[in-house]
């Protein structure tokens, strides 16, 4: 929070009349005017025009039609799409985001230690976050085709059966995940990082006198203290997880999720719906629902690490 | 502190390594023939066909329109962002006025609404303005971030000392030249960072710019959509795509590496 901003000069003082003070009323709002106004046009409007759009019979092309109450929700979940749509998400975010803070959890215990050229390190492990998810997909395209790709030319030198990268509803998740990881695990590591070299060191100390060896004090001194940072990068990748759209999009040529729409997921379905279909309509209450889903995944996470934490509170 | 062992370089050098080789990879792929790959199947090593591959990718797709695109797209709201959110962050940090409070509140809880849900009316909104296919539909939307805002004023709340706008004040400086003179120059380790973070961020998104750019204005990303569509099993060519959209960020990655990586460091500890 900022710091107690300083007494704004009286009016009149130093012969600065009306008009100074005039400048020091508004001169604040002034300031922060562009941002509340752009966002409440591009950010905050649509948002909310989005459930307005969600109620109508709404083509791309020929604009609003009439009320139609909750129809589109209907239709959209009484659908087959919704629900494929909604478990390959699930999936791909559970894949991308439990493995992801695991190994950017390794990441940081490695990085904080007494390193020589840490600086040269830290940059090694933020690299993929420069390149685009684009050219991430395009790249990991390459290593997971099915034929002559490199990840299966390795398992059938180590003897084992080729994976069918695409047409295996599993698989393709898996390839999808590992794009995601790829790009944002060196991030979070070092995000974590940041908030381990917080934590006191005499802690450790303490903990070493008591008899902790090292992984005893990883869980019982690092996580628990790492505990808000942990929050913050769980509650950022639901919030982008639950999003993804870009490498399932570029995962083949036709950016339709799959043949058998096997991992396509729900960013992607309400692109096809709105811009293929031209469903405006069925489009809005997908995005609501979308929006409902971040929302539960935002409580239900709060109220877990609430419990842990009082939990851990009682025990002490 | 002591010295780590070997075991702690050894797994940091298998992490880097792991994050450095779908580049190497990329390289490898483009400057290849797509039907060498096929046949020898294990390259390590580039070749020699990387510049026909890319003049390829030339022919094929607007490169050229897309890069000067995205250089226009990325810095014009990079710009925006740092301008506007020193201004608001220092409104907030610094200036008392009724209402400050709250609306400080309100700037951080709309950091985690995920506003790319209202697409639909936003795209209605840039077809009503006829911006579609157009820059400004990519742009307008990118001009402001909350996170900028809550960035800038958690930086100037220490950065500024008070005493230093009130003597300006005191000097006669009207506010916006004690703003200019004062908060601006103090905010600029924190505006070059945003800046760098909004860079990357406008510079590899894709989701907006495709719904809303047509094929013939697009920005990189859309590009590489583009190229892959048509192109999607000649490998070497898609990927001599990714090398060059990547290349940018890379020499940006060179020169300001050490300052992303302090930029996140300190986020992290600040939030």
């Amino acid at each position: 929070m900022p710091a107690p901003a300083p007494v704004p000069p009286r009016g009149g003082r130093r012969g600065r009349g009306r008009l100074g003070r005039l400048d020091s009323t508004v001169s604040p709002y002034l300031y922060i005017a562009p941002f509340f106004l752009l966002f409440l046009v591009t950010g905050l409007f649509p948002l909310v025009y989005t459930g307005w759009v969600a109620l109508h019979d709404w083509d791309q092309i020929m604009g609003q039609g009439e009320f139609v109450g909750m129809a589109n929700y209907v239709d959209v979940l009484t659908g087959r799409g919704f629900w494929r749509a909604l478990s390959n998400t699930v999936s791909i975010f559970v894949l991308s985001s439990v493995p992801q803070i695991l190994a950017a959890l390794l990441i940081a215990t490695l990085l904080d230690r007494n390193l020589r050229a840490r600086t040269l390190w830290r940059m090694g492990v933020l690299l993929p976050y420069v390149v685009a998810p684009v050219a991430v997909a395009l790249i990991f395209n390459n290593l997971f085709a099915d034929r002559f790709g490199l990840i299966n030319l390795l398992l059938e030198t180590a003897g084992l059966e080729p994976v069918r990268w695409h047409s295996d509803r599993f698989a393709s998740h898996v390839a999808i995940a590992t794009m995601v990881n790829f790009r944002w695990t060196g991030y979070n590591a070092l995000i974590l990082l940041a908030a381990m070299q917080a934590i006191p060191r005499d802690l450790y100390e303490q903990a070493a006198i008591d008899g902790a060896n090292a992984w005893r004090q990883f869980w019982s001194v690092t996580v628990p203290m790492l505990r808000p940072t942990l929050i913050f990068v769980i509650i950022t990748s639901t919030i982008g997880g639950l999003q993804i759209f870009d490498e399932p999009k570029m995962y083949d040529q036709f950016g339709r999720g799959g043949a058998d729409q096997q991992w396509q997921t729900l960013t992607i379905y309400l692109y096809e719906l709105g811009w293929t279909r031209a469903d405006f309509g069925m489009a809005s209450a997908v995005a609501v629902l979308l929006f409902l889903l971040i929302v539960a995944f935002g409580v239900v996470n709060f109220l877990l690490t609430r419990r842990i934490a009082h939990d851990e509170g009682g025990r002490r | 502190m002591r010295r780590p062992g070997w075991t702690v370089y050894g797994l940091l050098a298998a992490v880097v390594l792991g994050s450095m080789f779908p580049l190497w990879w990329s390289i490898v792929v483009a400057s290849h023939d797509s039907t060498v790959l096929a046949r020898d199947r294990f390259p390590l090593l580039p070749g020699g066909n990387f510049f026909r591959n890319a003049a390829t990718v030339l022919d094929t797709v607007p490169f050229w329109r897309a890069t000067l695109n995205s250089v226009i797209v990325s810095t014009t709201v990079s710009a925006s962002v740092v301008f506007f959110s020193t201004l608001a962050g220092y409104a907030f940090a610094k200036l008392r006025f009724r209402g400050s409070g709250p609306l400080l509140v309100f700037v951080i809880a709309t950091m985690a609404v995920p506003t790319q849900l209202g697409v639909v009316p936003l795209y209605q909104v840039m077809a009503r303005l006829g911006w579609t296919g157009e820059l400004t539909a990519v742009i307008v939307p990118g001009l402001v971030t909350a996170f900028g805002v809550f960035w800038m004023a958690q930086y100037l709340a220490q950065a500024v000392p008070s005493e230093l706008i009130e003597a300006a004040r005191v000097d006669g400086a009207n506010m916006f030249r004690t703003f200019w003179h004062v908060g601006l120059p103090a905010a600029r380790p924190a505006a070059s960072m945003l800046f760098l973070f909004t860079f990357v961020a406008t510079w590899t998104n894709f989701f907006w710019p495709f719904i809303v750019l047509g094929p013939s204005n697009p920005t990189l990303p859309v590009a590489l959509q583009q190229l892959q569509a048509a192109h999607f099993v000649d490998y070497s060519l898609v990927l001599a795509g990714a090398v060059l959209a990547t290349v940018p960020l890379l020499v940006l990655f060179a020169l300001a590496g050490r300052q992303l990586v302090s930029g996140i460091m300190q986020g992290a500890v600040k939030q």
